[in-house]
C-alpha cells in the first residue's frame, strides 16, 4: 500500500487524539514509578505538535518534512527525556524518507525501523531495561522479519504492534534499570513502563490510522 | 491541592513573566524566549561562560543563581523535566564570549539528552567550545562504586558556586572543568523528606507518605531513598544522615567543610536550624572545621516537606571559590 502526506498527517492528528484520550493512564502509570507526568507531558508535546499541523504542515506534502517538523516541535516543547528520544525517533526514520511525497511498504518498514533505532541509540537502554525499548525492539525485530518474508508492509506491521504489545506487558515484571525509576529496586515491579506505554501507543495509532485509510 | 496558579500549563511561564519583572536589574530573556535566561549585567570579555540548569519547580535553583559569580545563563525546563536543547544553545550563542561554555546540571537522562543535544549543536553550528560537568552528591542514590549513576541534589549548589567563582576569576575553560570536578568529588548530600508535593498539572502528590512517615535518603523530584519509617527526633535523623555522607566522604580531624542545610520548599527555617544544629555539633564532635554555613531554601521541590544535608570539603582552591564574592537576585554573598 501506498501512503502519502494527507495519511501521515491524519496519523499525527490521531495520535494527537489519542493521547489526549489516554494522558490520564499514562501519568497515572508515571506516578508509580516517576513524578507522575508522563501523559501531561505528551500531552504538552503533541498539542504543540497539533498547532503545526493545522497551519504550517496544512499543505505540505513532503513527508519527511512533515516528520522532522512534528520531531522538533515536540523537541522543544517538552525536553524531559520522552522529548529527546521521540523527537530522535521521528529525525531518524525522516531521514530514510527524505523528499518522498508518498510511501511504499518498502519506505514505510524502513522508516520504523529507523525510528527505533533512533530511540535505542539516544537512550541507550535495551530490553529488559523497563524502557520503551522492551515496546520497540521486539516490534521492529518482527516487522523486519515478517516485511523480508511477504514484502506486505500492513501484514508485518500487525505482527509488529502485536509484539510490541506483549513487549510493553512484560514491562509489568522487569525491573527499572534506566532513568529516574533505576532508583526504585524493587518498587518498580508490578507496574507498566509508561514509556513502553506511550511507544505502543504511537505504534498501534500507526495501525489504526491505516485501517482506516483502507476502510477496516 | 490548593495552588495559587491560573492555567496549571502555564505556570512555569507566568513564573518566568513575574521573575524577570521582579529582577529587570538581574535577568532577561534571549530575544522572547521565556525559557532562555541570562545576566542583565554586563559580562567580561574572554570569560567562560557557565550555563547551571534543569526542570523548573527546584526555585531559586536555578535561576535565582543568575549573577556576578555565578551563572550566566538558565535554560528552563517544565517542572521537573529537563528543558529542551533549544533555550540552551540560545543561551550558549548568547553568553560565549570567546573562553568556551561550560554546562552544569545535576545527573539526570534526561538532561544528559538534551543538554548533550545541545553541546553538540553548539560545535555544528557557532564553533563554541562547550564543557560537561554532571553533579553526583546524592550519597544514597548508588553505592560508591558505581558514582555515575548518583543523582544530583541541593550540593549541586556548591559545585555550581565554584566553577562560577572560577570562571568570575576568569580561569580558562579547563580550569573552570578542573574546579568544577573537584568541587563535585569533594561533595557528598543526603535528604529526608517528609510530605510529597504536587505538580500544577496533575494535582496530585508526587508520592505517598504516612502522616507520622518520613522518607529517607529521599531525591529531589520525590525518587524514593533508603526506606520508608516512622518519624523521629531531629537530632536521631541528622545522625543517620551524616552517617551516611561522613563514611563515603574521605575527611579526617582538622580538615573544613562548607555545610548546607537545604529545605526541600515547605520545611521553616526554625526547622532547619535544629537540623543544622546537630550537624555543627557531630562535626565538632569529629574535629571537622565548618568554615562556612548556609542555612535555607537553596535547591527546593515545590512544596515538598523535608531537607537535605550538603557537605563539601574545602581545600585552599576551594576555599577560594566558596569565598568568591556573588551577586545574584536569589542569592548574594559579600
Amino acid at each position: 500500500m501506498n501512503i502519502d502526506s494527507r495519511n501521515l498527517i491524519n496519523y499525527f492528528q490521531q495520535v494527537v487524539e489519542m493521547i489526549e484520550k489516554e494522558k490520564d493512564h499514562l501519568s497515572e502509570l508515571d506516578r508509580k514509578l516517576g513524578d507522575g507526568d508522563h501523559g501531561v507531558t505528551m500531552s504538552i508535546g503533541f498539542q504543540a505538535v497539533k498547532d503545526k499541523l493545522d497551519h504550517e504542515l496544512l499543505d505540505e506534502e513532503d513527508c519527511s518534512k512533515i516528520c522532522i517538523v512534528v520531531a522538533r516541535t515536540f523537541l522543544s516543547a517538552v525536553g524531559s527525556s520522552v522529548g529527546p528520544l521521540y523527537a530522535t525517533g521521528f529525525l531518524k526514520g525522516a531521514k530514510v524518507i527524505k523528499n518522498k511525497r508518498t510511501l511504499d511498504d518498502e519506505s514505510l518498514t524502513k522508516f520504523w525501523l529507523a525510528f527505533v533505532d533512533g530511540v535505542k541509540e539516544r537512550g541507550m537502554a535495551k530490553v529488559g531495561d523497563k524502557t520503551m525499548v522492551d515496546t520497540l525492539e521486539p516490534a521492529a525485530n518482527i516487522l523486519k522479519e515478517e516485511f523480508e518474508k511477504t514484502g506486505n508492509f500492513i501484514e508485518a506491521f500487525q505482527y509488529a504492534v502485536d509484539a510490541g504489545r506483549m513487549g510493553m506487558e512484560s514491562t509489568q515484571e522487569l525491573l527499572s534499570r534506566k532513568g529516574r525509576s533505576s532508583r526504585l529496586g524493587q518498587r518498580s515491579l508490578g507496574v507498566i513502563d509508561p514509556g513502553a506505554a506511550s511507544a505502543y501507543l504511537l505504534l498501534n495509532t500507526f495501525l489504526t490510522s491505516l485501517n482506516s485509510k483502507r476502510g477496516i | 491541592m490548593k495552588k495559587l496558579v491560573n492555567n496549571p500549563i502555564k505556570a512555569v511561564d507566568e513564573m518566568i513573566e513575574g521573575y524577570v519583572k521582579a529582577y529587570p536589574n538581574y535577568i532577561k530573556t534571549v530575544g522572547e524566549n521565556l525559557r532562555a535566561l541570562v545576566t542583565a549585567k554586563e559580562t567580561k570579555e574572554n570569560k567562560v561562560g557557565v550555563i547551571i540548569g534543569g526542570g523548573a519547580g527546584h526555585e531559586p535553583g536555578f535561576m535565582g543563581y543568575i549573577g556576578t559569580g555565578f551563572a550566566d545563563g538558565v535554560p528552563v525546563g517544565n517542572i521537573f523535566a529537563s528543558p529542551p536543547p533549544d533555550p540552551i544553545l540560545d543561551i550558549t550563542k548568547e553568553i560565549d564570549k570567546g573562553a568556551g561554555v561550560i554546562y552544569l546540571y545535576g545527573n539526570y537522562q534526561g538532561d544528559i539528552m538534551n543538554f548533550g543535544m545541545a553541546a553538540d549543536l553548539a560545535d555544528l553550528e557557532a564553533d563554541i567550545r562547550v564543557e560537561t560537568v554532571r553533579v553526583t552528591d546524592d550519597v544514597v542514590s548508588a553505592p560508591k562504586d558505581r558514582l555515575e549513576e548518583r543523582r544530583g541534589i541541593a550540593g549541586s549548589f556548591f559545585v555550581y558556586k565554584a566553577a562560577g567563582a572560577a570562571a568570575d576569576l576568569g580561569y580558562s575553560l579547563d580550569h573552570v572543568v578542573r574546579i568544577a570536578n573537584k568541587a563535585n568529588d569533594s561533595t557528598r548530600s543526603m535528604g529526608v523528606g517528609l510530605s510529597p508535593c504536587s505538580l500544577p498539572q496533575t494535582g496530585e502528590p508526587s508520592f505517598e507518605l504516612a502522616d507520622h512517615e518520613m522518607e529517607i535518603g529521599l531525591g529531589v523530584h520525590g525518587e524514593p531513598g533508603l526506606y520508608k519509617g516512622e518519624i523521629r527526633p531531629a537530632e536521631s535523623i541528622v545522625n543517620e544522615l551524616m552517617e551516611h555522607i561522613l563514611a563515603d566522604m574521605p575527611i579526617s580531624r582538622g580538615e573544613k567543610v562548607a555545610v548546607l542545610v537545604n529545605g526541600l520548599g515547605s520545611t521553616p527555617q526554625m526547622e532547619l536550624y535544629i537540623m543544622f544544629r546537630s550537624v555543627a555539633k557531630i562535626l565538632e564532635d569529629q574535629g571537622i572545621i565548618i568554615y562556612r554555613s548556609y542555612v535555607g531554601n537553596y535547591l527546593t521541590s515545590l512544596e515538598m516537606g523535608g531537607c537535605s544535608v550538603s557537605l563539601m570539603k574545602l581545600d585552599d582552591e576551594l576555599t577560594t571559590m566558596i569565598d568568591h564574592p556573588a551577586d545574584c537576585a536569589m542569592f548574594v554573598q559579600k
